[in-house]
């Protein structure tokens, strides 16, 4: 059986790929898959963490997490369109109307 | 299943329930009336509002645990609900003129409104990292939407933009904290923790840096929520772009909901690693009433100004975190209460002072003499500004007293004096909106604003509030003394 | 009644509550018939309560009045309650007293302005916050009054906001002030730390336990609350406040300016008089900033030509003698002090104000004179307030000023007590000059207003001549005791201050010898003004052109008056304006906007770190959670 520090690596490189695509992409689109690669990270980890203990709840919290990501993608998708309506840009550096 | 076996007790969600089928009514009636009928859906929303208070007030004092302990009603969990419903009671009273004026009268509007109540009362009253997670997210997804509601308007367009994506980003480090500390300890429920925590460090000494990262991701993701500095970007900008009444919405309710949880996970769940991370809240408190205080001083837009503003008290409520114990809890929930009604009563005045093709500039020189054309705004104007300042006798200065004695009291003085410095810079850019409502000489002939109902009783009922807490602080004290987990 | 005194600061909040929500429209007689009437009845009221207190012995005139509960919670109580004893008793009648002399001038030379009835709910709700203040019993109700009086002077200042110098005034003094308070608020902290409560009682009694005497608790805590009452009665550095606070109306600058609010800070320090005798470095420091205050700013007020920033700076001199007076121990002689001061200051103001009603207004003394016949009521209650405040034996001044330079020497402070005869010199000098240049001589009255310069009404001149009535015997309640007197005032006070039977290091000999010497310096200062102003007019004009040729000027035929003038008098008035342009605008205001500007600097580049691009959002976030994370592996 792979241990599961193997596991929390995988998802911690998962997460870190995710911050740092984030913060070094700039179609809103790919930041947005980033944002879902950190939370599937997190599950990953979780599962593997449940796995371990050898208990149902981290099963159930993934699912309750996969279920906030799949509502955060219905709205933030509607966002982005309705920045894309009116901007004619994905391009998350347009957003620079307000500062300072 | 047997659900005999399962600890279930309805009347503990019945507020969350109510809540909940209000929004559904509301999503309804937008579908299926017509336009020119949709002006009830605002009413419906605050009866939802008052019906659930109702169930909450009913609920105090019983102490009831259901869900194992998913849900629960403490005095704490419904002290919290009573701020939220009256935070969201007064917000729906604004959004009723607001709405009509930008000629956007609509259900969903308040559906959310009602979901993101439901959202904060799940954070305050419950006792899972989990159901935490998931009422903070049905708060954030609601506010996503509802700062993007001026669809037309590309300031309100980013700020919803970038409230969600920073939202977003913020739920990951939330999420991933909270997988840690799951792995760490086999459990998600906050009184396991602290019961377990003790024998953690004895038995798994391998797994400890699991656990402090795992804290140290929930002080981001709360740190998020609550604004505090260096997590706080997105909140200048959500409060320019979005509409006012919404602004004010995310400076009241889902603030004092992240301080709920904040309260719980770190005063109950983590309180016998206090040693351990005392001075990372000290670092956040001072970073972020400094930063606020000091940004706030450049301002020219009114609703940054309060943002600026908002950032600092986070930081002056943070303080009570470093001094820990009952009186600073309590202090807490005294500040929330004051400042939930100073900023919906500054907001309620911003919402007045607007016009629908001036509506998100709110510049500063838009108030210039307004106060004299408007003695009812510019009187109140005044009093919202110096109880913000902390000036006596408004109840502003006892809920800063409060909280800054506390923290005398367990030792740390220069924390206070940093934050007494604070206060008198942040007493200069108060100082000018008053300064600009009644000693500019207008730039142009203004004329008085007419002021709707709601928003009228909005203003005098928070104004009169924090002149009464000021004189007479003992009831709410007494509350808030008596609502301590 | 002694039992109701919380009436006593209520009735003024009613007037504060009527006039300000219904002003408008109840007309401007009925507005000042509730302004006077509040303030009029609580000073009845205090005068009964007053003989109440005087009709107990000795030691029972101390009255605690709790009149409700305003915080009860775990670790803290603080009472709404009132503490009537001699001090705050002798306290509550001045303000009422004054304040309601001043409220009813104001009816007079407000009576013109459009906004009457604001006027008189904020100086109503002024004499309500200064009442509170001096009624408390425990530090936080002190600091409640303390922060609302000085949000009235700021309304008051700005009173005429349409002006820019008033609306900037008013600023000035409100963040001036509230660097003051931020000490001020922090050595309440510092007191709450230390005795876990705030009730004077408490702290007091438990003082001499839990403080060592000269230890730099004590001190700290002293000089925290010092740093209040420099801002607040405008000491040195932060005065600066006080003469621009002039733009306000001249009723504001008698009531807040002259009388009460300034003297809150030498009130407080009497007030917690055990604790500022515990912390000896502290009275130290306070003797020796009364002392420099008072001479420097009378070297100022010798320069003026602004009437009423004479009066400034001279307000802010006699406070230094207060402070002096408190510095040296002596607090019930700064008591007495405030107390005359507070007649014969009013008094000067309001006179001042009906001289400019005579003169549609006019302000600077160089286009006055002459008015003796044309304002003869003015003129001789001015003049007796000059006396007063010149020390001239038998008027008011003479006494308490006299009682601190007194108590000064007694102990020793040569130096201090020295400061204290030579500003007393001067003290005459600025204020005779002032007297002569507006009332005597030729009038240098523009022709256009000379036509009609008029006495002030009735309502204004009768509150004068009470006032100058009281500035001239307030000062026998303190006779001292080789002039034959009593000093019941001191005598009566002692139940605060304790009985303090000082060793008597000097025979009453000295005393008089002490008291000669004053009255000389004293007598010098007239003599000096008189031969400038009256005597020899053209002579300061003369040498002012003649200043730029010394050699000249030595050999001019006014040769003693020259030698005078070019070795004591000269000097001093180019070293006052050097100080005046140079210290007090450069140093002092630059210091102040500086600091301001600094904080805003760094607020400039902090706010560049908004960037508005998401991405450097997450950055930020990113260098947080970095942070934090490495705090919990490093630790």
């Amino acid at each position: 059986m792979v241990p599961v520090s193997y596991y929390i690596l995988l998802s911690g490189v998962l997460f870190s790929i995710g911050v740092l695509g984030f913060l070094i992409r700039r179609n809103v689109i790919v930041v947005f898959m980033s944002v879902e690669l950190m939370l599937n990270a997190a599950n990953l980890a979780i599962i593997a963490f449940a796995r371990n203990i050898g208990s149902l709840t981290g099963q159930v919290i993934v699912f309750l997490v996969m279920t906030v990501a799949a509502a955060e993608v219905g709205v933030g998708l509607a966002i982005i369109m309705m920045f894309y309506r009116n901007k004619k840009s994905v391009n998350v550096d347009d957003g620079n109307l307000m500062k300072w | 299943m047997d659900l005999s076996l399962m600890d279930i007790n309805w009347r503990v969600i019945l507020p969350e329930i109510t809540l909940a089928v209000f929004g559904f009514v509301l999503l309804l009636l937008e579908a299926f009336l017509p336009k020119d009928k949709k002006r009830i859906t605002g009413h419906i929303a605050w009866i939802g509002i008052v019906l659930s208070f109702l169930f909450c007030l009913n609920l105090y004092g019983t102490q009831l645990s259901s869900f194992k302990g998913m849900a629960l009603s403490d005095n704490f969990a419904i002290f919290f609900s009573f701020l939220f419903l009256i935070s969201s009671f007064f917000v729906i009273l604004q959004s009723l003129s607001f709405l009509k004026r930008e000629e956007q009268v609509r259900g969903d509007y308040y559906a959310l409104i009602l979901f993101a109540t439901l959202g904060m009362i799940l954070m305050a009253s419950t006792l899972d990292l989990v159901v935490i997670f998931l009422g903070l997210e049905i708060v954030s997804i609601s506010l996503y939407i509802l700062s993007g509601f001026r669809k037309k308007d590309l300031k309100s367009n980013e700020a919803s933009l970038k409230f969600f994506l920073m939202g977003a980003f913020a739920t990951g480090f939330l999420v991933y904290g909270i997988a840690l500390i799951y792995g760490s300890l086999g459990t998600t429920n906050l009184e396991k923790i602290f019961i377990l925590i003790p024998l953690t460090e004895t038995t798994l000494p391998g797994k400890d840096f699991l656990l402090y990262a795992g804290i140290g991701l929930l002080i981001v993701g709360f740190g998020f929520k609550i604004a505090s500095v260096p997590f706080h970007m997105w909140m200048p900008d959500v409060f320019e772009g979005a509409p006012a009444p919404i602004a004010a919405f995310i400076s009241a309710g889902p603030k004092s909901a992240g301080f709920a949880a904040l309260l719980r996970i770190f005063l109950l769940a983590f309180s016998s690693f206090k040693p351990d991370w005392i001075l990372i809240f000290w670092i956040l408190s001072v970073l972020s009433m400094t930063t606020g205080n000091l940004l706030a001083l450049w301002q020219t837009n009114l609703k940054r100004l309060l943002a600026y503003s908002s950032i600092a008290h986070v930081g002056y409520i943070l303080i009570a975190f470093v001094a820990g114990g009952n009186s600073a809890i309590s202090g807490v929930l005294f500040y929330l209460s004051i400042y939930i009604l100073m900023n919906l009563g500054a907001f309620a005045i911003i919402i007045s002072m607007g016009s629908k093709d001036r509506e998100g500039t709110d510049l500063f020189k838009e108030y210039a003499g307004a106060g004299l054309k408007n003695p009812f705004l510019g009187v109140f104007m005044a009093i919202f500004m110096l109880s913000l300042s902390g000036f006596p006798p408004t109840a502003g200065f006892l809920a800063k007293f409060y909280i800054f004695s506390s923290a005398v009291k367990s030792g740390y003085l220069g924390l206070v004096i940093i934050a007494v410095i604070n206060s008198m810079i942040s007493v200069y850019y108060y100082l000018r909106v008053i300064v600009y409502m009644f000693m500019k000489p207008a730039e142009e002939d203004i004329k008085p604003v007419s002021i709707p109902f709601s928003l009228g009783l909005v203003i005098l009922v928070t104004g009169i509030g924090i002149l009464a807490f000021g004189i007479l602080p003992q009831p709410l004290l007494d509350l808030a003394y008596n609502s301590i987990f | 009644m002694i039992d109701n005194i919380w009436l006593v600061p209520l009735l003024p909040l009613l007037g504060f509550l009527i006039n300000g929500i219904f002003g408008r429209k109840l007309g401007k007689n009925l507005v000042s018939w509730i302004g006077c009437g509040s303030v009029g009845l609580s000073f009845l009221i205090s005068v009964k309560v007053f003989f109440e207190l005087l009709s107990l012995p000795a030691e029972q005139r101390i009255f605690e009045k709790i009149v409700f509960p305003w915080i009860y919670s775990g670790f803290f109580k603080v009472n709404i309650s009132f503490l009537l004893d001699p001090l705050s008793g002798v306290m509550l009648l001045v303000v009422t007293g004054v304040g309601f002399l001043i409220h009813v001038y104001s009816v007079g030379y407000m009576y013109e302005d459009n906004g009457f009835s604001r006027f008189f709910s904020f100086l109503n709700l002024f004499i309500f916050s200064m009442l509170m203040l001096v009624l408390a019993n425990n530090f936080l109700l002190l600091y409640l009054g303390w922060e609302a009086v000085g949000l009235c002077s700021y309304l008051l200042i700005g009173f005429w906001y349409e002006k820019k110098s008033a609306s900037d005034a008013a600023k000035k003094a409100f963040i001036v002030n509230r660097i003051g308070d931020f000490g001020f608020a922090l050595g309440v902290m510092l007191i709450f730390w230390t005795f876990g409560g705030l009730n004077y009682t408490e702290v007091f009694q438990q003082a001499p336990s839990i403080l060592v005497a000269g230890g730099g608790l004590v001190t700290a805590i002293t000089l925290l609350l010092f740093m209040g009452a420099v801002g607040k009665s405008a000491q040195i550095p932060l005065y600066v406040w006080l003469p621009d606070a002039m733009e306000g109306p001249t009723p504001v600058s008698a009531l807040i300016h002259a009388a009460t609010m300034v003297t809150a800070g030498v009130y407080m320090m009497a007030r917690c008089h055990i604790l500022y005798e515990l912390a000896p470095f502290t009275l130290g420091l306070v003797a020796v900033i009364g002392a420099v205050t008072a001479i420097y700013t009378a070297s100022i007020a010798m320069v003026q030509n602004d009437i009423k920033r004479v009066l400034a700076y001279s307000t802010i001199s006699q406070l230094g003698y207060m402070f002096l007076g408190c510095g040296v121990g002596a607090f019930a002689a700064g008591i007495f002090h405030l107390m005359t001061h507070a007649f014969f200051k009013a008094l000067l103001f309001l006179g001042a104000g009906s001289v400019m009603h005579a003169l549609s207004g006019e302000l600077n003394m160089q286009k006055m004179g002459g008015l003796k016949g044309k304002i003869p009521v003015t003129f001789w209650t001015v003049f007796a307030a000059v006396l007063a405040i010149s020390g001239i034996p038998l008027f008011s001044g003479f006494f308490s000023k006299d009682e601190i330079l007194w108590k000064a020497f007694s102990q020793g402070n040569l130096l201090l007590w020295l400061i204290g005869v030579i500003c007393a010199g001067m003290t005459a000098f600025y204020m005779f000059r002032l007297l002569f240049l507006t009332f005597f001589g030729k009038s240098r009255v523009d022709e256009s207003i000379k036509s009609h310069i008029h006495e002030s009404p009735k309502i204004m001149t009768v509150p004068l001549m009470i006032l100058a009535i009281l500035s001239v015997l307030g000062g026998y309640v303190g006779i001292p005791k080789s002039l034959g007197g009593g000093n019941n005032f001191e005598h009566f006070l002692s139940s605060v201050f304790g009985e303090k039977e000082m060793i008597i290091h000097h025979s009453a000999f000295t005393e008089y010898i002490v008291m000669i010497i004053s009255i000389g310096v004293a007598l010098a200062g007239i003599f000096f003004a008189y031969r400038f102003y009256i005597s020899k007019p053209e002579l300061p004009k003369s040498l002012a052109e003649k200043y730029n040729f010394p050699y000249r000027v030595l050999l001019n035929k006014y040769y003693v008056d020259e030698f005078y003038f070019k070795i004591i008098v000269n000097p001093l008035l180019k070293f006052a304006t050097f100080l005046w342009q140079f210290i007090d605008i450069r140093i002092i205001d630059g210091t102040a906007n500086g600091l301001a500007g600094m904080v805003n600097w760094f607020g400039g580049i902090g706010r560049k770190i908004q960037t508005g691009y998401v991405r450097n959002y997450a950055l930020g976030m990113v260098l947080g959670v970095i942070l934090v994370l490495a705090y919990f592996i490093l630790k």
